[in-house]
């Protein structure tokens, strides 16, 4: 199937089509990233910006090495929202980088909607690489993928996403995007972090681990993330852990050929024991080196969504 | 000078009044409404109003004017030709401007800038507490001597239920209403839209309707408690429509408004992290929306109110956390309230009923009204005539509307304040 779209701004805003040439397309990059040379020349004179508005290491490093095995050229640009906010706006900060010749953006921002506030304002195509709760589409593709190559599949799948549903944008691009390729989406967490206008998001609730681990696929434990005041939303970690850490006893629940994931950085101890992250069931590092090919697949596409 | 509106049908709900007549004008008062053609000096205005409506000018209780303080936004000004050209000929403003009108030098300030620069009639709003901070009251007695008909710290509520019921007591020998922005930020916690289906699916932090609910219950409480009459802000939710009507039922002297965004849009509108329809409280659902219209049919809410709130261009053209609440609406109030009488939830009495002597008697004006001897404040307008939104054509400042492109029904062709044409669509 052919992918005509200019932007990636959401996985909810993609077809079960348009989420399946992604995939497919990096099955491809992933084959490039076992050559002698990792690099191809797909994407030679074209420039990508890096626009990084909140920390981060991993999504702007597997983005940075996906731009350069195709050739692109590119350029970063970081920034604490507290140095943004005191002067420039992010769309004068956007049109910058156009008027450098910026034909794809890539955008890491902490409030949700920034990546659809640039693709209303500026011509360069537009990649979500993160924007506050809404979405992390880069990072879901990954899962996806890793899920799809395991198992061969993904429709009728049961996946569990675990932890702060409510302010993870990992938790909903997997959700849109798992339903809309007919796996059964299961989210699991206190009510507080877990509230129920997900069920009418294709989501079925559970607030006990166990209920929830019975019989599933795959598990996706979210980081808990004490940046994003999600430390209010119950009484201690400790507490939390205790009823939502995964155990090895607790996993034997799920399916025998259970995959756990996790987005990174996990929390040891916390949202699942160092036994299971380094386990067998894990491929919480496979995650990792797919994100590379899955983010090549998507700078290539919408590069070339630019042209059709 | 003298003006004659010749042949319109004139609509005045304060007199119960629906018939075509023609309308004499002198000075600045009504000198009389005539089923006979009267026959015109030649020094007189004519106005043709044939197939127009003639109303009392419309009354618009809850207005940020912007002035002092945020002139970029709005000057009074720029906000009072944006009233003249939706047909409001007085406008109550709300205090927060900077300084915050929490002192009878900010109130005289705001009337003599009226005075001097306004084309419609201006009545502020003073400051429940100084700086609008909800800690010390603020100089209420002082600005109801300067002019204030009412107060409120309208985008901020008064957290301190102690500090509200003591405002509403104080107030009390200087008769004017309490007006609520009701809002439990405890409960809103920053939310940015309504907590429901679209705010999980955008990832935005939501504000239930309860966040609404539990103020407006409380100020029903308090206003029972003190018998200081209440007036409750852009009522955007089932929850505080049935509170209200109950309360009603009961006697309570409560009054409230809906906006025009809120019984006509929901939380849809959101999608797609549209800055313009960021607004305090936030667009609701379909039922929420329903719940509105059923309150203004049955009475329970007494008063169309636009919460007329410009913003620059910039402001708006941000990430949605960071845009400011709220949008213009003295120029497309008119248009959105006759979709009303279109949809059957009200008469065209009714709604012109809402847009004048009832807003005039919550905040104790002698306005809205056509009965001879009073103040020549009208409006005349086409119902039926078809009009694009188009921000650039607004009076106003600012053009943050999320009606932008939208088809309706409803021009004001002429309107008059205190017997001078200060509106003319042509």
């Amino acid at each position: 199937m052919a992918f005509s779209k200019k932007h990636i701004l959401g996985l909810g805003g993609l077809s079960a089509g348009e989420i399946e040439t992604v995939l497919d397309a990096a099955e491809s990059m992933k084959e490039i990233s076992t050559r002698d040379v990792k690099k191809v020349p797909a994407l030679k004179g074209v420039t990508v910006v890096n626009l990084f508005f909140e920390p981060s290491t991993r999504t702007r490093a597997s983005f940075e090495i996906a731009e350069k095995r195709l050739s692109a050229d590119v350029l970063n640009f970081s920034a604490s929202q507290s140095s943004v906010a005191k002067g420039e706006s992010l769309v004068d900060t956007a049109r910058n980088f156009e008027a450098m010749g910026a034909g794809i953006m890539v955008i890491r921002h902490g409030m949700s909607g920034a990546p659809f506030v640039l693709a209303r304002q500026v011509g360069a195509s537009i990649i979500n690489a993160g924007d506050g709760f809404h979405e992390h589409p880069s990072q879901a593709l990954t899962d996806i993928f890793t899920i799809r190559e395991k198992k061969g599949r993904i429709e009728g799948l049961e996946v569990l996403i675990v932890g702060d549903v409510l302010h993870s944008r990992v938790a909903r691009s997997n959700l849109f995007a798992l339903r809309k390729l007919g796996a059964k989406v299961r989210i699991a967490g206190p009510p507080t972090i877990v509230p129920g206008h997900f069920s009418r998001l294709g989501a079925e609730i559970f607030h006990s681990l166990e209920r929830a681990l019975e019989g599933v696929d795959v598990v996706i434990m979210l980081r808990v993330q004490s940046e994003r005041r999600t430390l209010e939303y119950f009484p201690s970690i400790r507490e939390y852990s205790g009823f939502y850490g995964l155990t090895g006893e607790k996993l034997a629940l799920a399916a025998r050929d259970v995959m756990v994931m996790h987005p990174g950085p996990i929390n040891r101890g916390v949202e699942l024991t160092s036994e299971i992250a380094d386990g067998p069931d894990a491929v919480i590092l496979e995650q990792v080196a797919n994100g590379i090919a899955v983010r090549m697949a998507m700078i290539y596409l919408v590069a070339r969504g630019e042209d059709a | 000078m003298s003006v004659l509106v010749k042949n319109g049908r004139i609509i005045d709900p304060s007199q119960s009044l629906d018939a075509v007549c023609d309308l004499y004008v002198k000075g600045d008062r009504i000198e009389k409404i005539s089923k006979r053609a009267v026959r015109p000096a030649a020094s007189d205005t004519v106005i043709d109003a044939e197939g127009k409506v003639v109303a009392p000018g419309f009354v618009d209780i809850h207005v940020h004017l912007r002035e002092p303080g945020f002139e970029h936004k709005e000057t009074i000004r720029t906000g009072s030709m944006s009233a003249a050209a939706g047909g409001f000929t007085s406008i109550v403003c709300m205090p927060n401007t900077d300084p915050v009108n929490d002192n009878a030098s900010v109130t005289e300030y705001i009337l003599l800038k009226a005075r001097t620069e306004g084309v419609v009639n201006v009545f502020p709003i003073g400051a429940i507490t100084r700086g609008e901070k909800g800690e010390e009251l603020a100089d209420i007695g002082e600005m109801c001597e300067a002019g204030c008909v009412g107060i409120s710290d309208d985008g901020m509520p008064v957290t301190d239920s102690g500090l509200m019921r003591k405002a509403m007591e104080y107030v009390k020998p200087f008769g004017v209403p309490v007006i609520t922005h009701a809002e439990d930020t405890g409960l809103s916690a920053g939310g940015v839209m309504n907590e429901g289906l679209v705010s999980t699916e955008l990832g935005l932090r939501g504000a239930p309707g309860a966040s609404e609910e539990v103020m407006v219950g409380r100020d029903i409480i308090l206003s029972e408690l003190t018998g200081t009459p209440l007036h409750v802000c852009h009522v955007s939710t089932l929850g505080s429509v049935r509170l209200l009507r109950e309360a009603k039922k009961r006697g309570a002297r409560v009054t409230a408004e809906a906006t025009p965004h809120h019984f006509t849009l929901t939380e849809e509108a959101v999608r797609g992290y549209n800055t313009n329809a960021k607004m305090n409280p936030p667009l609701r659902t379909r039922r929420d929306v329903d719940a509105v219209l059923e309150g203004l049919a049955d009475g329970t809410i007494d008063v169309i109110a636009t919460d007329h709130a410009p913003h620059g261009r910039d402001e708006k053209n941000v990430e949605f956390d960071l845009a400011p609440f709220g949008i213009v609406g003295l120029e497309t109030a008119l248009s959105l309230s006759l979709e009303l009488v279109e949809k059957g939830v009200l008469g065209l009495s009714d709604v012109i009923r809402k847009l004048t002597s009832v807003p005039a008697g919550i905040v104790n004006i002698e306005r809205g009204t056509l009965v001879p001897g009073s103040v020549a404040d009208i409006v005349v307008f086409d119902p039926g005539a078809e009009r694009t939104v188009n921000p650039g054509e607004f009076l106003s400042k600012s053009s943050n509307t999320p009606f932008s492109g939208w088809n309706l029904r409803g021009a004001v062709d002429v309107t008059v304040v205190s017997g001078e044409i200060a509106f003319s669509r042509e």
